[in-house]
């Protein structure tokens, strides 16, 4: 009992990270009738600016301390972070301890700006093209984004630590009456699946509850009618890509702390993301998220000890075998509407 | 001629004067003169000029005649290349048993993915084709290590069997890929003034294959059976609709084409007898995809053109550094030449593959027929004859649906 809980809250991260991609690519193929190959180097261009805010935080300037001499008898260098110089030691050191989360406050302006400047320089031209050259153009591009960052950050990942408050573990298994030690799940991990559903349902309760998000639902729903209705569609549905590009860089720049950001972490996050869109069903916003979540746990229960011995392997393979089998048997996807993309 | 008409008849010839003369052509530059570093006509370059043409036709026959796009090709090479070294390790070191044992082992591997796969198409057949490749390269590295020996890549030792052949050289070394015992590594170099032409064995017999390749894909197209393909590329509901099946039909080119992937992989493992998983990431179907789009998916020479072009500037572009450029733009001011020293240098050495994406995008945007396309622009803009269309449309198919 006590593996599989651990085996759930395992999955749950990873899975935050699926769902959060797919429910962006799902956004974006639902309203703009586009697949976007490169939501993975959105996603890695979040994990980025976590790096290049932690980094920004820490700049510092070199002063010589004359008083202590390192052991060549020379003056040491002291290196003071210009925010400690600014607002006091105390306060500097929170700041950039804390410069993940800050990171979010920076992260959300450049995604949506990102995102704006793709739809609008890019996929704009791409509604009428087929589907293959779609994949094809914003594959290009995502090989594009990743030769950026891989000549400005390098080819090794960056390690991008998490707060040192959050940086323990918390024994979860007392918490429902297990023995201490058994269930024990670091906090940063806990912090992103609670971030991951605040987003999430944000987002939800934004196209549910707000005239934006219904008029964006009429058009994903019937596109010409809405337009015909006087609504500006065209321009809902640039915002929706730059909210589903911000949603993606929010998914990475938490996701920093889980794993090192390295300039292809976008790809190996894409073909996974893409598995769980088409497993949720295309165009289908809450199998997207559900898809994410199942295929995240199934994947950490494929990598138990016990299972690896019977089937080995099947950690490596489980995703593809699921999506296999859901796009044979049930090729709408666990909660596609029928009809739409069952081709 | 061949069974062609005159016009492929003398598109086959082309191709054949061009891959025969190719250590020629492609070192126009004298050894030591500056320019020798654009020179291509070393054996180990050529060679994968040749393979991945063969890589690409057979990707062009599935993509360029049904537009199914798979994005999981890479793993029929990543087939043929480990059948081949199995075949070079318990076999012999002839390169005949590696070659067909690869084109068979691919190709069953094609019929049992592609019974799957092509259940479903559109985007839907591309991420399953996609799964079904990440699958295999995942297994490869992990599980299957006894058959593919992993994260190392399967290797010729001195230990293995070859039954048909030797375990070792008479001098106690591994023995080298042959056919008929003409080694494929062995070079001839003609010195001819200060150019040096290197004809090499390995070289030729790909050359000789892809020609072959090649003419049965000229062949594929003009066939009624290419006709049917092109059918299914333009409307499947109406194929249905007049009562024909069309899965047989796509099974069938999607078998070809694995088998021509894998016929590249083979023969890659007899210039080098090495296969790794990495062959089989979903990166590398990519870059055949870019080859086929590149050249202009759906004509005959499009994919050989694009996996040309690209495999040549990968080289070259690689090889190009800071110095080099700041030698190119030493005419200019110094400010000039180091801004445009620093905006350059992301486009070569490693940054190639930046060069290759933009270059992608581009293509697909404005020139969606490639660089067969570009080509027939530009004649067209010369030439400015009034029956354009009658000279288009029998190279080129319609696009994509």
């Amino acid at each position: 009992m006590d593996a599989i809980i651990l085996q759930i809250l395992n999955g749950l991260d990873k899975g935050s990270a699926y769902a959060l991609i797919a429910l962006g690519l799902t956004l974006i193929f639902g309203t703009l009738g586009v697949v976007n190959f490169a939501h993975g180097a959105l996603f890695m261009i979040g994990a980025f600016i976590a790096v290049s805010v932690q980094k920004l935080l820490s700049l510092s300037y070199v002063t010589l301390d004359e008083t202590r001499t390192d052991f060549l008898g020379n003056p040491v260098k002291v290196e003071t972070p210009y925010v400690v110089e600014w607002f006091g030691p105390e306060v500097g050191a929170t700041i950039i301890d804390w410069s993940v989360p800050i990171a979010i406050l920076f992260a959300i302006p450049i995604m949506a700006l990102v995102g704006y400047v793709m739809e609008r320089g890019l996929i704009k031209h791409f509604y009428k093209r087929p589907h293959a050259d779609q994949i094809l153009v914003t594959f290009g591009l995502a090989i594009v984004l990743q030769e950026i960052i891989k000549h400005y950050y390098g080819a090794n990942p960056i390690q991008t630590p998490a707060p040192d408050a959050l940086q323990g573990s918390f024994d979860f298994g007392v918490l429902i009456g297990f023995d201490p030690n058994v269930i024990i799940y670091p906090y940063w991990r806990m912090v992103y699946f609670a971030f991951a559903a605040l987003l999430i349902g944000s987002v939800f309760a934004f196209l549910q509850f707000t005239t934006f998000g219904m008029v964006v639902r009429a058009g994903m729903a019937d596109r010409e009618t809405v337009g015909l209705l006087g609504i500006n569609i065209d321009k809902r549905f640039t915002f929706t890509f730059a909210m589903a590009a911000v949603v993606a860089g929010l998914a990475g720049v938490m996701y920093a702390p889980i794993n090192s950001p390295n300039y292809h972490m976008g790809m190996d996050f894409l073909v996974l993301s893409f598995v769980v869109v088409v497993v949720g069903g295309m165009g289908s916003l809450p199998g997207a998220v559900a898809a994410g979540f199942l295929l995240g746990i199934l994947e950490s229960f494929a990598s138990m000890n016990e299972i690896k011995s019977i089937l080995p392997g099947i950690d490596q393979i489980i995703i593809y075998l699921v999506a296999i089998i859901i796009l044979l048997a049930r090729p709408r996807g666990l909660l596609g509407r029928k009809g739409v993309m069952e081709e | 001629m061949l069974g062609l008409d005159r016009k492929d008849f003398i598109l086959l010839l082309v191709v054949f004067a061009l891959v025969v003369l190719a250590p020629f052509l492609l070192n126009p530059f004298p050894t030591n003169s500056a320019m020798a570093q654009f020179n291509a006509g070393y054996p180990d370059l050529m060679q994968r000029f040749v393979i991945f043409g063969i890589f690409a036709i057979g990707f062009n026959l599935l993509f360029g005649l049904t537009g199914y796009l798979s994005f999981g090709h890479a793993a029929f090479l990543g087939v043929g290349s480990y059948s081949a070294v199995w075949m070079f390790k318990l076999l012999s070191m002839s390169v005949v048993p590696a070659i067909i044992a690869s084109v068979i082992a691919s190709g069953i591997f094609a019929l049992l993915i592609g019974y799957i796969s092509l259940r479903r198409t559109g985007i839907y057949f591309s991420i399953l084709t996609l799964a079904f490749a990440q699958m295999s390269f995942n297994l490869a590295y992990s599980v299957l290590t006894p058959i593919t020996n992993g994260e190392t890549g399967l290797q010729i030792t001195l230990a293995d069997p070859r039954i048909l052949g030797v375990t070792a050289t008479e001098s106690g070394s591994i023995p080298v890929t042959n056919l008929l015992g003409a080694e494929m590594r062995s070079t001839y170099i003609m010195d001819v003034g200060t150019w040096a032409f290197q004809f090499n064995v390995g070289y030729y017999v790909c050359a000789a294959i892809m020609l072959l390749a090649f003419y049965v894909s000229v062949r594929i197209f003009r066939s009624p059976f290419g006709l049917m393909l092109r059918a299914i590329k333009a409307n499947k509901t109406r194929l249905n609709y007049t009562g024909l099946n069309i899965r047989p039909y796509t099974l069938a080119v999607f078998v070809i084409s694995g088998m021509y992937a894998g016929l590249a992989g083979g023969l890659m493992a007899s210039m080098d007898p090495l296969a790794g998983a990495e062959r089989m990431q979903w990166t590398a179907s990519g870059e055949v995809v870019l080859m086929t789009i590149l050249g202009g998916a759906g004509t005959l020479i499009g994919p050989v053109l694009g996996a040309g072009v690209i495999k040549y500037f990968e080289n070259i572009f690689s090889k190009i550094n800071s110095s080099v450029l700041e030698s190119w733009f030493a005419f200019m001011p110094e400010n000039m030449q180091h801004a445009a020293v620093y905006v350059s240098e992301h486009f070569v050495g490693p940054g190639w593959h930046l060069t290759l994406g933009l270059l992608f995008m581009l293509v697909v945007t404005f020139l969606p027929g490639g660089l067969v396309e570009g080509g027939q622009r530009l004649s067209r803009l010369f030439r400015r004859k009034p029956q354009k269309d009658a000279a288009r449309d029998s190279t080129q198919s319609n696009p994509a649906e």
